[in-house]
């Protein structure tokens, strides 16, 4: 296998009482893409200003191609592509600037710059707008631009902080095209997401982190097969039945669970186990059989309460 | 989409990741490391230029004004009583001193709530901290264009100085450095505060008014220190205008002042800024990486 091109071992930050990062292990391979998947405040962003450089470690050994981001930060961030969640475009300057300023911060020279920054215009469908000052775009206009600004020294590592969140499904869907372009090229990809359906769409790999520790890893695939069923039931009975009926659906799944508005009966063949509801004379006013997702497996390893 | 345009959006995309053209990654951030200050200057005076006009406005006009109701105003009615001061009319004596406080009180509004922008309200700072450039450039390369500015700001007071004839002497551009020097000794300290501060900034109305404004008021500007009390000269003692005034007077009609104190004038200017600029990069590390 080849060399990781990141690879932290007990990784740790501590913010006074607070542990944000407990310890991790992982290794990113070239041209993989990898997910951190977590509730809010689980440390995934801590994690990418780390791997950056941007963030000093509290423990642990991390190396990013080779070197280690807290003594190397220029030179480990020459690499990389960074994405971060909350965009920090200069409304000041104007569209085009903005990318070839940003290009400036890696010592690219204007003959560098000029055409790239129409690449990328192009690339975030922001050729209209290049003149534009940045406080006239929309948000998902922003976004894009953030985006393609983070592509301007052909990183080789894009670190994606949610970069979907605040986007509509077209861009969405747009933005996950030209990502996935990206790693056929060669890029590889570390994304953190709280989106289920962005790391099916996007990640090869992924580590479900909560409270600053691993809870799982593995692709999207294995972790519904670890973690959950092929298939899951929906079945409403109504608020006030759900919790008395349940006793009676003991062994048509593997595992039930009930929630205030719906009971999920989890199963390797939902239309079986439908059935063998029915056969027990009961009738739910609705029923759903679907696929088992990552939401499912997130759920399950993270928990349903809230996290603030 | 048609397959001849979905062709060439995967080449593009190809071209996205590695076009060939880019230097090495290593290149990349040696240069950073060498010139990464002036990357960062280069940001800020570009977004400057979004004031432009009200910049050269305030720039010209700044002077202009003092130097007509100075000269004009005040300083017929000084000639009419006591004549010279400091042995020349009082707008060549007014007129260095008026450099000096106007550069250092354009200071205050540039090294504090652009530096709260940077940090917290645009989180300017944060975009060029996940590139290739280090904190302590961040914090540098916003002062060198700061300084750049008020260059440009004291060689027009000067160009009106010499326009109202307030520049006898021919040392009289060197108002121009010393204005700016005078500027970063108080601007540079002001920076490194501005960036410990993490609520609106309230503070800074309040240092508008009672550290600027008797910065200037009691710095010599309109009359010689000497005629203060001993007991407000502190005053101007610890405040950059004085130190810059005395200086910009030398430069600007010859006044009498001792090696010594041309030293001490030089020196605590120096210091201020030397020690403004460590802090600032020292805060601004601390601040960026946590």
């Amino acid at each position: 296998m080849a060399e990781p091109v990141i690879s932290a071992r007990g990784l740790r930050k501590v913010y006074g009482d607070f542990t944000a990062v407990d310890g991790i292990d992982f290794e990113v391979q070239p041209g993989e893409s990898f997910g951190l998947l977590g509730p809010n405040g689980a440390g995934k962003s801590t994690t990418m200003r780390m791997i950056g450089g941007t963030l000093d470690r509290s423990g642990g050994e991390l190396q990013v191609l080779g070197m280690d981001p807290a003594d190397h930060g220029p030179e480990v961030r020459a690499h990389l592509g960074v994405i971060p969640q909350q965009d920090n475009l200069d409304e000041e300057l104007r569209v085009r600037e903005n990318i070839v300023m940003y290009g400036r911060y890696f010592g690219l020279p204007r003959s560098y710059l000029l055409p790239k920054s129409e690449e990328l215009l192009a690339f975030a469908q922001l050729e209209a707008k290049a003149t534009e000052k940045v406080g006239n775009l929309s948000g998902g206009m922003k976004r894009r631009l953030t985006i393609a600004r983070g592509l301007v020294n052909e990183p080789r590592i894009l670190l994606l902080d949610e970069p979907t969140t605040g986007l509509d499904p077209q861009a969405r869907h747009i933005l996950w095209d030209r990502l996935f372009r990206l790693k056929e090229a060669g890029t590889t990809l570390v994304v953190t997401t709280h989106f289920m359906d962005e790391a099916e769409q996007l990640c090869d790999r992924l580590i479900v982190v909560d409270q600053g520790r691993i809870m799982a890893q593995g692709s999207p695939r294995e972790l519904i097969r670890d973690h959950s069923t092929r298939e899951v039931v929906e079945v409403r009975f109504g608020s006030e039945r759900n919790a008395r009926v349940v006793a009676e659906l003991e062994g048509v799944g593997v595992r039930n669970e009930v929630l205030p508005d719906r009971i999920l009966i989890y199963t390797a063949d939902g239309e079986a186990s439908l059935e063998e509801i029915g056969r027990r004379g009961l009738h739910p006013v609705t029923s759903l059989v679907r696929r088992s997702s990552l939401e499912d497996v997130f759920l399950r390893l993270t928990g349903r309460s809230l996290v603030d | 989409m048609t397959d001849h345009a979905r062709v060439e959006a995967d080449a593009d995309a190809t071209a996205l990741a590695y076009s060939g053209r880019a230097p090495e990654h290593a290149v990349m951030a040696a240069r950073a490391r060498a010139r990464g200050v002036w990357y960062y200057a280069e940001t800020v005076l570009r977004g400057m230029r979004a004031y432009f006009w009200p910049i050269v406005l305030y720039s010209v006009g700044q002077p202009l004004l003092y130097m007509v109701a100075m000269g004009i105003g005040l300083g017929t009615l000084v000639s009419s009583g006591v004549g010279a001061v400091d042995g020349v009319d009082y707008l060549t004596f007014v007129a260095p001193a008026l450099l000096v406080s106007t550069v250092v009180m354009s200071v205050t509004a540039e090294m504090t709530y652009p530096v709260m922008a940077g940090f917290k309200w645009q989180r300017l700072y944060y975009a060029p901290m996940a590139t290739a450039v280090s904190p302590g450039q961040i914090a540098l390369g916003h002062l060198v264009a700061v300084v750049i500015r008020f260059l440009v700001q004291a060689a027009i007071f000067w160009l009106v100085m010499l326009a109202f004839g307030a520049a006898p002497s021919g040392w009289s551009f060197l108002v121009i450095p010393v204005g700016v020097l005078a500027a970063t000794a108080f601007g540079a300290p002001l920076q490194a505060y501005a960036a410990t501060l993490t609520d609106e900034g309230f503070q800074f109305a309040f240092i508008q008014r009672f550290v600027v404004m008797p910065m200037f008021l009691f710095a010599g500007t309109f009359f010689p220190l000497s005629v203060m009390p001993v007991y407000l000269q502190w005053i101007g003692w610890i405040s950059p205008v004085w130190h810059g005034t005395e200086l910009a007077r030398l430069a600007t009609y010859g006044a009498p002042l001792s090696p010594l104190m041309l030293t001490v004038h030089v020196g605590f200017l120096l210091a201020c800024t030397v020690a403004g600029l460590m802090l600032a990069v020292r805060f601004y590390t601390r601040r960026l990486r946590s």
